[in-house]
């Protein structure tokens, strides 16, 4: 009887320990899964692979490029429309090399030019967390491009010029938290595919990395990360950028166009420790040296004419949030004075701004944002060119005036 | 002395972070809905009264329900107009409800309406339309659906007054031909196909005529039945 006791409590002690050992493994699968969802998140595979009122990573979503409409494509782990039959090493090449796991040639619509830098682990946590979501049976749209971009043999060359494969390799002379802003920032935020300029053949070279550009088909200039008249970080405060990157807004600035999708759907879902990293990074890179004031196409005279009629307009439209002095109410109402946006040599945001509005992503930080009216039918475009070339020259600005052509160009560019 | 030096502390801490409290009061935008909206009113009018642009709708009054579906729509780029789509694109579900019921409590006085451009006989035919439908054609009446005040119901279906005809018209047009659409089962689809152009001209003509009721509130939910099922109005 004792014997018998003995033992049944003895096998039931073996089986809560089995129990515990696999609740343990579940945990441990569990914490790779949750930490491939916050990687996803990072990388910003949604903004691409989930199309509008779409399953969550069915892709279908078209984006146009200066060479045709790319589809993108399922990766839910459907084995038969989407990644259900990849293995890790698959994913992997993938991310890491750009091609598919026949070996065939992907896109680099597909940022793998910055997903190489990604480390293996990382790249097992999000593939541990796709195949963790629900799957989805939907077959992927062909692309729809032009000839000659739909030879994929056309992407080896693209390749040579201007993929470099590798994982991220710290630099020892650097900061830890300096190391992980730049393994973020380089590598699954891909924020060189668009604050890059992309020459003709839809490439960047490694020399104008983060150099800015204006983002084909979207019509928004991409400002540089390294200059500090552009969106240059360097003589920002690191709490100013984090508040930037996690809510949209700050004391120098808010996030608009694309940018707004950035943090909406990545940005705002990092830790306080991952956004820091980011911010030390960011104002790392940016250089000191500041190029001179770029000089005005317009000549004198109109350029006076503009700008006094632009002090008339903004005063009767942009005051009242902005301020007579250009010092708005920030975060939620944006300073215009000293605000590099606003001076950069491309004239192409603020004039949008003042055409189309906007609003600061809705984020758990700013979850009811304040936004500005679109300008577009209530101002004419010598109008728009005159309030633009105010608020680019006032109150110590350093930005040159714009013309009304510029802005007439502007009404067409594309708001989604 | 240690009681003393915490209690002046203590004072200090207080008065700073009262300080602190006013002074970002001072230097922020109101914290109201009004204010978070001032991106809707050039288009809308500053309580959703409308404005001089005949396309741009009325808001104030309608169903919050209605409303919200609507910003769903564009935020989604399922209901088309590209300045709206962008503003809305990045903004969170809640947010969206907030602004939607800002705008169905506000009651600014209906316009007075325009007189018509349209022949006697085409508002005749409107009328006719809106007040009784079209049995043969499979066409209900505009009232059945929308009220017999045009008011609309809680909290999906809209009304229909203090809108221009150019509006009016442009939705059924823009329903008819596929490019506005809402959830399953599409009632105002199903209406739109059978209508003919001339009929939307009348049917929005005749609309844009009718005075503000006594009281221009939509009826609450279910006071009537519709005449079949609607995929913006849950029973």
């Amino acid at each position: 009887m004792g014997s018998k006791l003995s033992i049944t409590l003895l096998a039931l002690a073996a089986l809560i320990t089995a129990a515990q050992a696999q609740d343990k493994t579940q945990d441990k699968s569990s914490d790779v899964i949750a930490r491939g969802e916050y990687l996803a998140r990072a990388g910003d595979c949604t903004a691409c692979h989930t199309a509008a009122e779409g399953r969550l990573f069915a892709g279908g979503r078209p984006m146009p490029t200066p060479f045709g409409t790319i589809y993108t494509s399922n990766i839910t782990p459907d084995p038969e429309t989407g990644i259900g039959k990849w293995s890790a090493d698959d994913f992997y090449r993938t991310m890491h090399n750009g091609r598919f796991p026949d070996g065939g040639l992907i896109y680099p619509a597909m940022p793998f030019a910055s997903y190489t830098k990604v480390t293996r682990a990382d790249s097992d946590a999000i593939f541990a967390y796709l195949r963790s979501i629900q799957a989805v049976n939907q077959k992927n749209k062909p692309h729809e491009l032009r000839f000659p971009y739909d030879n994929r043999q056309l992407i080896l060359g693209w390749r040579t010029l201007y993929f470099r494969e590798g994982e991220f390799r710290p630099d020892p002379a650097k900061s830890a938290e300096w190391n992980r802003g730049a393994y973020l920032v380089e590598g699954l935020g891909h924020c060189s595919m668009c604050h890059s300029p992309i020459n003709a053949l839809g490439g960047t070279s490694q020399s104008d990395a983060f150099k800015g550009g204006l983002i084909p088909m979207q019509n928004w200039y991409a400002p540089s990360l390294t200059n500090n008249r552009e969106a240059g970080l360097g003589d920002w405060s690191i709490k100013d950028i984090t508040d930037l990157l996690q809510t949209g807004v700050s004391a120098r600035g808010v996030v608009y166009g694309p940018m707004a999708e950035v943090v909406h759907n990545s940005l705002q879902y990092l830790d306080d420790a991952d956004t820091r990293a980011m911010a030390v990074y960011l104002k790392g890179i940016a250089e000191a040296s500041s190029p001179p004031p770029a000089s005005s196409a317009l000549p004198n005279t109109e350029s006076s004419l503009l700008i006094s009629l632009g002090k008339t307009v903004y005063d009767k439209n942009c005051a009242s949030c902005h301020g007579t002095q250009g010092e708005g109410k920030p975060p939620h109402w944006p300073p215009l004075a000293n605000n590099q946006s606003i001076e950069m040599q491309s004239a192409v945001n603020p004039i949008r701004m003042v055409l189309n509005g906007g609003y600061p992503p809705g984020t758990k930080g700013n979850p009811m944002p304040y936004g500005m009216p679109p300008f577009a039918g209530l101002l004419s475009d010598n109008e728009v060119a005159a309030v633009v070339s105010y608020i680019r020259t006032a109150w110590g600005n350093r930005g040159t005036p714009v013309s009304a052509r510029e802005a007439n160009e502007l009404r067409s560019a594309p708001l989604n | 002395m240690f009681a003393r030096a915490a209690a002046s502390a203590a004072v200090i801490v207080t008065l700073s972070a009262f300080d602190g409290a006013a002074a970002q009061t001072a230097n922020q935008p109101p914290d109201t809905m009004a204010a978070r909206v001032e991106a809707c009113t050039p288009c809308h009018g500053n309580k959703g009264e409308g404005t001089s642009d005949v396309y741009f709708p009325r808001l104030a009054g309608k169903p919050a329900g209605y409303l919200y579906n609507q910003l769903l729509a564009f935020r989604s780029g399922r209901r088309k107009y590209p300045p709206m789509n962008y503003l809305l694109e990045f903004l969170p579900d809640p947010y969206l409800e907030a602004m939607a019921e800002y705008f169905a409590s506000e009651h600014p006085p209906l316009p007075q309406p325009a007189p018509s451009e349209v022949s006697k006989d085409v508002l005749a035919q409107g009328e006719a339309l809106a007040t009784s439908g079209d049995a043969g054609r499979g066409i209900p009446a505009c009232v059945s659906c929308h009220g017999p005040a045009l008011t609309g119901m809680q909290p999906g279906i809209p009304g229909l007054l203090g809108l221009r005809a150019a509006y009016v018209s442009a939705q059924l047009g823009a329903w008819r031909y596929g490019t506005r659409t809402a959830k399953s089962p599409d009632c105002m689809q199903l209406v739109a196909g059978h209508l003919t152009e001339a009929d939307v001209t009348a049917v929005a003509a005749w609309l844009a005529t009718r005075p503000a009721p006594a009281n221009p509130a939509p009826v609450p939910k279910g006071t009537y039945a519709l005449p079949f099922g609607c995929g913006s109005q849950p029973n």
